[in-house]
């Protein structure tokens, strides 16, 4: 349901909610509030700011003064691109955009305020939750997140990213590269292979004789015949899937002694990359916008969250329906989320939702493969219309084209998000 | 053209037209062979002994990836359509040859297309014995021959709401981006809108071969088209 002002003020429910927190008329500006500054929360704080014509002030809330994007990250581990092709400051935004670098950490949907680890306290009109993932504390047997600095997940990029690096370049020769891949529904649903992809490329150079060991609770995964074309074509005999039906599903680690145990029988690794399976993102919970899933269910049409008609919620935290959580999707999810806001406040038109996301995996050098599909909002759910996927054997001119192709999809996304 | 070259192919198509089975009748090489001469021999030859002038030679250039040719140095944007998976068959050259803008937008040919679909399907009959195998061209059904997109007037009079356009053009904006840059993904600032809506019908009939813009000009209506057409003209 889109609610335009004058038929907000019609209808019972809605006036009910106008009592509790009036928007008051006259008011100078209508306040949006963004919390999480990612390819979600950063183009709708853009969007917002930039097509409300001066009448919304929009602020947004990031710990982080520079971002890391998750996306593209995997690149970084092959020794492909630079650390700091990665970061993106905030300082290009836009000037219709306040940012605050602090953490929320608190949420009061009566009142319509965000609460700050600086204390400050900031009032909202409509509220924008974009805050990616969090991890569950007990997914592996063994894991915590006080072991994230022995075995790191790298699944928010940043410092973690560096360290795992720093633990693949200084691997022993013939050593062992441990990966735990996540359950569904986790975050970039290939990006857990095309890091086994760039991990052996990087190893290959230096350590060929290095093992790697996928230890999957999946039967299948993302772009699967592609990726395992791949690795036998450039990386034969190195890597190791080992799925559910082989004890990929029950593994245990042991930080302490750099092991992991399958179906009881422990063995010793040098690198282990664990990565947990997901929740939406702390503040989500703290709100209350999220269900027994851990992910925060939203209406398909607008991305506005089932449990407050003044709060959205975009990206990796919410449950959508069929699109995948990835950087490209929230992008997407935030321009349809910031043009209702828009209608909302100040009366413009609302069109029709449209989604759509695209997945760029990096096989080697040069050899990029791609999935991706459009969405529309049915009354049940976001659903997938139609859908591609890249072929097997596609010549290497094909290949090429689609690497220099998600090469222009990051400038794109990243001009699109942060200025 | 080079002298020569024409009458010797000729006459090798004619050895050819008598093999048992005939190739399926497209059209009239002979009157094919003279609007060649007289509308692309300036710049194309064709034959066993053609080398590549303006334009690349068009010596068996049915089954042939688009700007595959090594020795010719092609636009960017054909070599992008090549890469992608644009191959020329009876169908592709067919589109090409009414508009080679709608099929690959930068294309350094400077010819602004034939219209008769009669007098195509004659050239693409001429060019067709230069080919391997004249009788498998079209490989697969007649209706091969059908031109693509058939843009009526109605739909390239539709006037696009620049609004709407930039609502739409947001979804565009995740990879083209707006101060038109074209590292990987090609620039669309600043199309004229009537080349905008031809490549756009064309990828949603599928003649331009990419999956991504096929997808998302697959859901677009004409009016959604013209809306973005519209918006993308206006960009500075």
């Amino acid at each position: 349901m889109i609610l335009k002002r004058r038929s907000f003020i019609g209808t019972g429910l809605a006036a009910a909610s106008l009592l509790a927190a009036p928007i008051v008329w006259g008011q100078a500006k209508l306040r949006v509030v963004v919390i999480g500054g990612g390819a979600g929360g950063a183009t709708a704080a853009r969007y917002l700011a930039k097509d409300g014509g001066g009448a919304l002030d929009v602020t947004l809330v990031e710990a982080n003064p520079i971002y890391t994007t998750c996306f593209f990250s995997n690149l970084y581990l092959g020794g492909l691109r630079d650390f700091e092709s990665l970061q993106h400051g905030y300082d290009k935004i836009g000037a219709g955009v306040t940012v605050i670098h602090d953490m929320a950490t608190g949420v009061d949907r009566a009142a319509r305020t965000v609460t700050l680890a600086g204390g400050q306290v900031l009032p909202y009109d409509r509220l924008v939750l974009s805050p990616g993932i969090d991890f569950k504390d007990d997914s592996v047997p063994g894991w915590s997140l006080d072991a994230v600095e022995v075995m790191p997940h790298a699944y928010k990029a940043g410092p973690q990213t560096q360290l795992l690096k720093a633990m693949v370049d200084s691997m022993p020769q013939g050593g062992t590269f441990a990966m735990v891949a996540p359950p569904n529904p986790y975050r970039c649903p290939p990006g857990p292979y095309e890091r086994v992809s760039m991990v052996a490329h990087a190893l290959k150079q230096t350590n060929p004789t290095a093992k790697i060991l996928v230890l999957d609770p999946k039967d299948k995964y993302s772009k699967q015949a592609l990726f395992e074309e791949g690795w036998a074509k450039y990386y034969n005999g190195m890597v190791t899937w080992v799925g559910p039906e082989f004890g990929g599903g029950e593994v245990e680690v042991r930080p302490d002694s750099m092991e992991v145990v399958i179906e009881g029988e422990a063995q010793k690794v040098d690198v282990c990359n664990v990565i947990p399976g997901q929740i939406a993102g702390r503040i989500a919970a703290i709100a209350g916008v999220t269900d027994d899933t851990g992910w925060a269910p939203v209406h398909p049409d607008s991305m506005k969250s089932k449990a407050d008609e003044n709060v959205y919620v975009l990206g990796d935290s919410s449950a959508q329906g069929d699109m995948p959580k990835s950087g490209f999707s929230a992008n997407s999810q935030a321009k349809v989320a910031a043009m209702t806001i828009r209608g909302e406040l100040t009366g413009s038109k609302v069109f029709p939702a449209k989604y759509s996301n695209t997945c760029w995996s990096l096989i080697a050098p040069e050899d990029g493969v791609k999935v991706g599909a459009s969405y529309e909002p049915t009354p049940e759910k976001i659903a997938s219309v139609e859908s591609f996927i890249s072929g097997t054997g596609e010549d290497a001119a094909l290949r090429k084209a689609t690497y220099e192709e998600s090469l222009g999809w990051y400038a794109g996304i990243t001009a699109d998000a942060f200025g | 053209m080079g002298q020569g070259a024409l009458p010797l192919a000729l006459a090798l198509f004619v050895v050819m037209g008598a093999s048992p089975v005939a190739a399926e009748e497209i059209g009239d090489a002979a009157r094919g062979a003279k609007l060649f001469q007289r509308q692309c021999a300036a710049c194309h030859q064709v034959g066993p002994e053609a080398v590549n002038r303006v334009g690349p030679t068009l010596t068996g250039i049915f089954g042939r990836r688009a700007g595959a040719n090594k020795d010719f140095n092609y636009s960017k944007s054909m070599l992008r359509m090549g890469s992608d998976g644009l191959t020329w068959t009876l169908k592709s050259l067919d589109t090409y040859i009414e508009n080679p803008r709608s099929l690959v937008s930068g294309t350094r040919m400077s010819f602004r297309g034939m219209d008769d679909p009669v007098a195509r399907s004659d050239l693409l009959a001429f060019l067709r014995d230069y080919s391997d195998q004249p009788r498998d061209i079209p490989e697969a059904e007649p209706t091969a021959l059908k031109t693509l997109p058939d843009l009526a007037p109605e739909i390239l009079s539709i006037k696009g709401d620049p609004e709407y356009g930039e609502y739409l053009s947001s979804e565009c904006s995740t990879c083209h981006q707006r101060d038109g840059s074209d590292q990987g993904i090609p620039t669309i600032t600043n199309w004229p809108a009537e080349d905008f809506v031809a490549a756009m019908h064309a990828y949603k009939a599928k003649l331009r071969p990419h999956p991504v813009m096929q997808m998302m000009a697959g859901r677009l209506s004409n009016e959604e088209i013209a809306a973005l057409a519209a918006y993308f003209e206006s960009l500075d």
